[in-house]
């Protein structure tokens, strides 16, 4: 809270660990609709890099089609951006992560982009692991076109046009544990400290990162009857656990009282804390992971936090064995080989 | 019926008489499956050791066992290498397609016909050799599962007879193709030489054909044209391959992976590369776009059904101006259509892939040595002018082994393109990503990782500013189009020139491109000494065409556009593009989903010229 009393001095801005300020890791204004679910996770994301201390010339953000593919436009300006093609950003992101394995990349996603047009690039996304945290702003909604139904909207939810939604929904976290997901989440877009939290924790991790955040569309889909609206979410959202993150850099020790916190260790060293809530739920064990989101289904409880974390899945860039120094920066010498090699390779075919 | 009869004198062919002495197609009918694949090869390599030109046609079916499959060599002094509709020797091996395989001979052919079949043989203007390949492949291979392949090598054994072939050079081609296996090389030089040995106490010498030895196929290379760019991709230096296997493109990308592994990676056993196979085409591209987009050379190879799957990404490419190259080696289409038989169908197509407002570079090799130069070419062109460039290959080149001088390692650095780094953009100032600043139409690019707070830019498929920001401004997104259109027009003079043959004279002019090649090269020979018909010939290697093309075609009275698809797709594209010339522009097509032939061309070569004499 800023002080009634002007300071005398001008106060230098707060800075981060490189030295940079919030507004660093501001983009362009929101052309979102008043209230979206999305600009709150914007706001999210940019914390989230601020407080990590992230060099934004490092960062890729890759996004489809879509308005939640719009808001990579949103938020680091000084980085590259690539809003691409209707549910095809998992193939691009895969390249670019490939092609420069030192980015650090975010992916954000709707849940028409994901869960329909691009749901098989999705799958065989995660069941590569590249190194990437993959949001989806999901809101059971295509709010760019004015409010059709997603495949992400719960069976018998009534659309504001009317129509009542026949077909299973697609559980996009489900979806990504059965992939062989090591980081899969879910929030809420209105829970900011919880999104901040598990964005935090996405980047410590070493592989894809499934985020599945509820973001509510205020103008086609917040309608009472809707599961994927601003009042359900709120009223539904039933936290696994009070989650924390502690970044690597910090060199904080954790207290808690037996049995009510569990320490999770991420892959670059960062601890995050979930501090026992309802039920006793520890996000490393596949099987229980699978078990929660079917009673979930079952229930239709909006479970949200760490789902399911394994630090143990090799990353792609490791399986395919590629070299530490960007693919994209290697020196011709190292891409071309010799003219020995070359005339070896003639008098093979001679 | 001049049938061989047993215990006729022995001897092999003598080339002192042979009526035609290196100039021979034998075609070789098989169930697919069968293993005889290495039998061909080790036929075609041993007559090429020879020192005699040579070239195949693998005729095969979509399919893995049992299905026929025809095996085309042409040996040929000249070192003619297109498909000819004539077969010298038939070796009929294939009880489902022997009757027809005898059928169609022209009279006076050789056909060896294994004894089982020999009932099938009714007609007596063919010079016939019965051979019992059952009963000499049970003398020299004793595992019964290994008969069906090793079979295929006594025909080998009894060609070298018949034709003159040294068994010393079929048994290095042996040692050759099964350099890792001493066993099955041994067995298989065994059947080999039982079918020689047969041949020489049981068939009859026959004067018709001898293959001797000669000089034309020193120092050179047989390769397949996939193996060629392959190796291009290797000595262009890419980093990232994503692909997605069709029919018949996916040798590319396994004989790059051949490649890659021994020769890129480096003293860590770490890779300078990443082949990915993807879950479909349109993956494969869009991951060529990201690594493209991060600064990679990247690439995909794939045929017509992919290139369909790829259209949405290909205007990304051309509209975001991300390098990308696509090899599409093009198959019978439409749909699933014939997936094993050649065609150039896709040239249109590729050539404004994607909706809207959209055109790509093409480079179309017309021989397995430009499918390696422009797969090279291609990586530079792609990021000189940070768009999509495709290679057209054909099933024809792609899967069939060529002939071909060997080929030079690249001369020259790569060409990057017009990337800022760091340096450059504190140098510079400001940074437009869309902003022509050379007048060429090529802006400025950054890629991701570049440590400058400008370096930074959104890549976006929508209507954008120079500045790269979002727009729907009428003005805005005409100016931008029409920059596309200038970066084009630049290409059109830095894309490989076509190759023109000026004949003064000539009343007719050929334009080509691609696996027609051969046929074209052949027909004008055949047209100018067996018809008096002298031509001229431009041999388009790339779209767009380069004004030469329009100032070629002025100076001839008729020009032959010779395509291997129906709707002369080229000749549709050049009309459009030089429509001064357009009324000279008569279409030769071939589109069976055979390789084009000499023949075909020289038929309606003639006919087009009769035309215009009756006139």
């Amino acid at each position: 809270m800023s002080s009634p009393v002007a300071s005398p001095a001008a106060k230098a801005p707060k800075t981060n660990r490189i030295g940079l300020v919030q507004k660093d890791y501001q983009g362009a204004e929101s052309t979102l609709c008043a209230g979206c679910g999305h600009d709150a996770i914007t706001s999210s994301i940019i914390k989230a890099f601020y407080e990590l201390g992230i060099q934004p010339h490092m960062v890729a953000k890759l996004s489809g089609i879509g308005c939640s593919s719009k808001t990579t436009n949103y938020f680091l300006n000084q980085s590259h951006g690539f809003n691409s093609v209707h549910g095809r950003m998992a193939t691009i992101a895969t390249g670019a992560s490939i092609a420069n394995r030192q980015l650090v990349n975010i992916g954000i996603s709707g849940d028409g982009d994901t869960a329909s047009i691009g749901l098989g690039h999705f799958c065989h996304m995660v069941r590569r692991n590249i190194k990437l945290v993959y949001v989806i702003e999901n809101n059971g909604c295509y709010g760019l076109t004015k409010g059709q139904a997603s495949a992400t909207a719960d069976q018998g939810t009534v659309m504001k046009s009317g129509i009542t939604i026949q077909s299973q929904p697609v559980d996009l976290c489900a979806l990504a544990v059965e992939m062989g997901c090591g980081f899969v989440a879910r929030s809420f877009s209105g829970d900011t400290q919880q999104v901040r939290t598990l964005i935090k924790a996405a980047f410590a991790h070493n592989g894809t990162a499934v985020l599945d955040i509820v973001s509510p569309c205020v103008t086609f889909n917040n309608h009472e009857g809707s599961t994927k609206s601003q009042t359900y979410a709120r009223d539904h959202e039933e936290p696994l656990h009070e989650m924390d993150f502690i970044p690597h850099y910090e060199n904080i020790a954790v207290e808690y009282e037996p049995g009510t916190t569990k320490v999770v260790t991420m892959h670059d060293g960062s601890r995050v804390t979930l501090k026992k809530l309802a039920i006793d739920y520890g996000a490393n064990d596949r099987t229980k992971a699978i078990e929660l989101l079917g009673h979930a289904r079952e229930h239709h409880t909006f479970y949200t936090g760490l789902i399911y974390h394994n630090p143990n899945i090799v990353p792609f860039n490791d399986h395919i064995n590629i070299v530490e120094q960007p693919l994209a920066q290697l020196p011709d010498s190292r891409t071309r080989p010799s003219n020995e090699i070359f005339a070896k390779i003639m008098q093979s075919f001679a | 019926m001049s049938q061989a009869v047993a215990g006729a004198a022995p001897g092999s062919a003598s080339p002192e008489q042979a009526q035609q002495v290196n100039d021979i197609v034998i075609r070789i009918a098989t169930p697919n499956g069968s293993g005889s694949q290495s039998a061909n090869n080790i036929l075609m390599r041993s007559i090429f050791t020879m020192g005699i030109p040579v070239n195949s046609k693998n005729l095969f079916p979509s399919n893995i066992q049992g299905l026929p499959t025809w095996f085309t060599i042409r040996a040929n002094e000249n070192g003619w290498q297109s498909a000819r509709n004539r077969t010298d020797l038939c070796i009929a091996m294939n009880p489902q397609t022997a009757a027809e395989d005898i059928a169609e001979l022209h009279p006076g052919a050789m056909l060896i016909v294994r004894e089982a079949l020999k009932h099938l043989v009714t007609r007596d203007d063919l010079t016939v050799f019965i051979v019992p390949f059952n009963k000499i492949v049970n003398t020299v291979c004793e595992e019964t599962r290994l008969r069906k392949m090793v079979i295929n090598m006594i025909y080998v054994g009894v060609v070298a007879y018949l034709l003159g072939i040294e068994m010393e050079e079929v048994d290095r081609a042996v040692a050759w193709q099964f350099s890792k296996k001493a066993k099955a090389a041994e067995l298989n030089t065994r059947a080999a030489l039982a079918g020689y040995e047969y041949a020489i106490e049981n068939l009859p010498r026959q004067n018709a054909f001898a293959l001797k030895r000669s000089d034309r196929a020193n120092g050179k290379i047989l390769i397949e044209g996939n193996q060629a760019a392959a190796l291009g991709m290797v000595f262009g230096g890419i980093t990232v391959a994503a692909w997605y296997p069709i029919t018949p493109s996916s040798s590319v990308c396994e004989y790059l992976t051949g490649f890659l592994d021994k020769y890129r990676r480096d003293e860590n056993g770490k890779n300078t590369f990443a082949v990915v196979q993807a879950e479909d085409e349109l993956a494969a591209l869009g991951m060529v776009l990201g690594a493209g987009w991060a600064g990679a050379r990247a690439f995909t190879a794939t045929s017509g059904p992919g290139l369909s799957l790829m259209a949405e990404m290909a205007g990304l490419s051309y509209f975001a101006e991300i390098p990308a190259v696509v090899v599409d080696v093009q198959r019978m289409g439409p749909s699933t259509g014939l997936p094993t038989r050649t065609c150039q169908g896709d040239v249109a197509k590729a050539y404004a892939l994607s909706h809207g407002d959209c055109k790509h570079i093409l480079l179309i090799p017309g021989s397995v040595r430009e499918c390696y130069e422009f797969a090279i070419a291609a990586l530079d062109l792609a990021e000189k002018f940070q768009t999509m460039v495709f290679l057209m290959s054909d099933l024809d080149l792609g899967m069939n082994k060529w002939m071909s001088d060997a080929f030079d390692p690249p001369s020259t650095p790569m060409d990057r393109g017009k990337v800022l780094n760091a340096e450059a953009l504190s140098r510079n100032g400001a940074f437009a990503r869309y902003r022509d600043v050379d007048g060429d139409g090529i802006p400025y690019r950054t890629v991701p990782g570049t440590d400058h707070p400008n370096a930074g830019f959104f890549t976006r498929g929508t209507g954008h500013t120079e500045t790269a920001g979002y727009s729907e401004k009428a003005d805005v997104w005409q100016r931008n189009i029409d920059r596309l259109t200038r970066k084009f027009d630049t290409a059109r003079d830095a894309v490989p020139a076509p190759a023109v043959q000026h004949v003064d004279g000539a009343k007719f002019a050929f334009i080509a491109y691609g696996s027609s090649d051969a046929a074209v090269e052949e027909a004008r020979h055949l047209l100018e000494h067996e018809h008096g018909v002298t031509t001229a010939y431009l041999r388009i290697r790339a779209l767009p065409a380069s004004n030469a093309v329009k100032a070629f075609c002025e100076t001839y009275p008729t020009v032959l556009v010779v395509e291997q698809n129906r709707d002369a797709q080229v000749a549709g594209i050049l009309r459009a593009e030089f429509p001064d010339v357009a009324p000279k522009f008569k279409s030769i097509l071939h589109y069976n989903g055979l390789p084009i032939d000499a023949d075909s061309v020289v038929q309606q070569t003639l006919s087009h010229a009769a035309i215009k004499e009756t006139r």
